[in-house]
């Protein structure tokens, strides 16, 4: 029997999660308000002076965005396993490493995406200097996918547990640390006018590190929490 | 707990060697083989929680068992799981439904993965078990007994070898349950496999049909 192909495969599977996302999607907007209103807390629990804004801003917009992308690493496998779609995709004649990769970009595409479009507003309203704003926009957008792939892996590994979600986020944390600094890192460079450039490379090696390991991973971790 | 050995000499494609499975304290089966040729039935049956259902899925490779192995046309199954996939349709407890989409995209999403199927292939799938009416209903709208017909209809349309029934007759009316007998004296009869657990007797005729009692 000819099984259809890779590609083919992996965009079926993107297209279906979107549409199932579509179809709910104040589910979907969860990570992107936490990160809205994480940022926009700040300046009003604090001094809103402009210098002591700018000064935090960095930190301010990672931290939020890292723990935007833990809350929606929580939903990414939970659902499928649940209602028993992932077992029939274990079945399939697909790579489920693929699979698992299909979905985890899916997920970036919903709830890591928007994070990174809506990051020049957040940077406006914590007076981020606006000739760091692209830097930072940049990190963000090679930053959020490491960030669901970490997810997705840890992901993989809970689901099989009824109450997973503090084991989650503490088996996220100091995976994503090096994340969180290389990126705080870019946007502080730039902000003070220092080539931000290595701290970019080193967030584009951990992109593509991630993206060569994660899924088999993943794929292995699913399969043990399905047994 | 063994087999009927009444196998005749055709050629086997299913073959399960030794398996041994523990859950917790508790050994579920232990040196349990048998093999499965073409046009034959093996009807799994036992008390609850004997470890009917954990036996299928070590078949389907879901779970490893703890020693034993299960090969598909003499290769082993955990080596070659595309291959053995490509061949297999599994039916379990659960519909295995995404509440949100319906019917015929539900269909149309575990078949592509599958085979190219085009819109007309999943209509004629839905229709023959009876779902015409219910294409563009949302899963988690349709009742037990109509989602049970959709995970039917997958099995009949992704053109699959060997079945895996976990229950197949649970939530269907009786004309349901003569459907699942005709589709399965229609799979035998067309040289495929079927691995059925079930507690009521099957209303299957033709192909070969043995036995396994779980304890």
């Amino acid at each position: 029997m000819d099984v259809p192909g890779l590609g083919q495969a992996f965009l079926l599977q993107i297209s279906r999660d979107m549409r199932l996302a579509f179809r709910h999607l104040g589910q979907l907007a969860n990570p992107l308000m936490f990160f809205i209103m994480v940022t926009t807390l700040f300046p009003l629990a604090l001094n809103p002076s402009p210098q002591l804004l700018e000064a935090i801003a960095p930190g301010v917009v990672w931290v939020a965005a890292l723990l935007a992308s833990l809350l929606a690493s929580e939903s990414l496998f939970r659902q499928d396993v649940d209602d028993g779609t992932m077992e029939q995709l274990a079945l399939s004649p697909q790579p489920l490493a693929l699979m698992l990769l299909a979905k985890t970009s899916a997920h970036w595409l919903m709830t890591g995406l928007p994070l990174v479009l809506i990051s020049p507003i957040v940077a406006y309203g914590l007076f981020l200097p606006s000739n760091a704003v692209p830097v930072t926009m940049g990190a963000l957008a090679l930053a959020t996918p490491i960030l669901s792939l970490i997810g997705g892996m840890m992901a993989a590994l809970t689901v099989g547990l009824r109450r997973g979600g503090g084991l989650l986020s503490l088996l996220i944390l100091p995976i994503a640390m090096p994340v969180l600094i290389f990126g705080a890192r870019a946007t502080d460079l730039a902000m003070t006018g220092m080539a931000s450039v290595g701290a970019i490379y080193l967030l584009a090696a951990l992109l593509l590190l991630a993206l060569s390991l994660a899924p088999f991973a993943m794929a292995a971790a699913m399969r043990i929490s399905l047994d | 707990m063994s087999a009927d050995p009444s196998s005749t000499g055709c050629t086997t494609l299913l073959e399960a060697t030794d398996l041994e499975l523990w859950r917790g304290e508790r050994r579920l089966f232990n040196q349990l083989s048998f093999s499965l040729g073409p046009g034959e039935l093996l009807h799994i049956t036992g008390a609850n929680g004997c470890g009917k259902t954990s036996l299928l899925r070590v078949l389907c490779g879901l779970t490893l068992p703890e020693t034993g192995e299960v090969s598909w046309r003499g290769a082993k199954v955990m080596r070659n799981r595309a291959d053995f996939h490509a061949e297999m349709t599994y039916i379990g407890h659960r519909e295995s439904l995404k509440g949100e989409l319906s019917a015929a995209e539900n269909l149309s999403f575990d078949l592509r993965l599958r085979r190219d199927v085009s819109d007309a292939d999943i209509d004629q799938a839905l229709h023959r078990v009876g779902l015409t009416a219910a294409r563009d209903v949302m899963a988690r709208g349709l009742s037990a007994g109509q989602k049970r017909r959709v995970s039917l209809a997958r099995a009949l349309a992704c053109r699959a070898r060997l079945w895996v029934l976990d229950e197949p007759y649970t939530n269907l009316d009786v004309a349901g349950r003569d459907f699942v007998d005709q589709m399965m004296t229609e799979h035998l009869a067309d040289d495929g496999l079927v691995l059925l657990v079930a507690h009521q007797s099957h209303g299957v005729s033709g192909g070969r049909i043995r036995q396994l009692e779980m304890s």
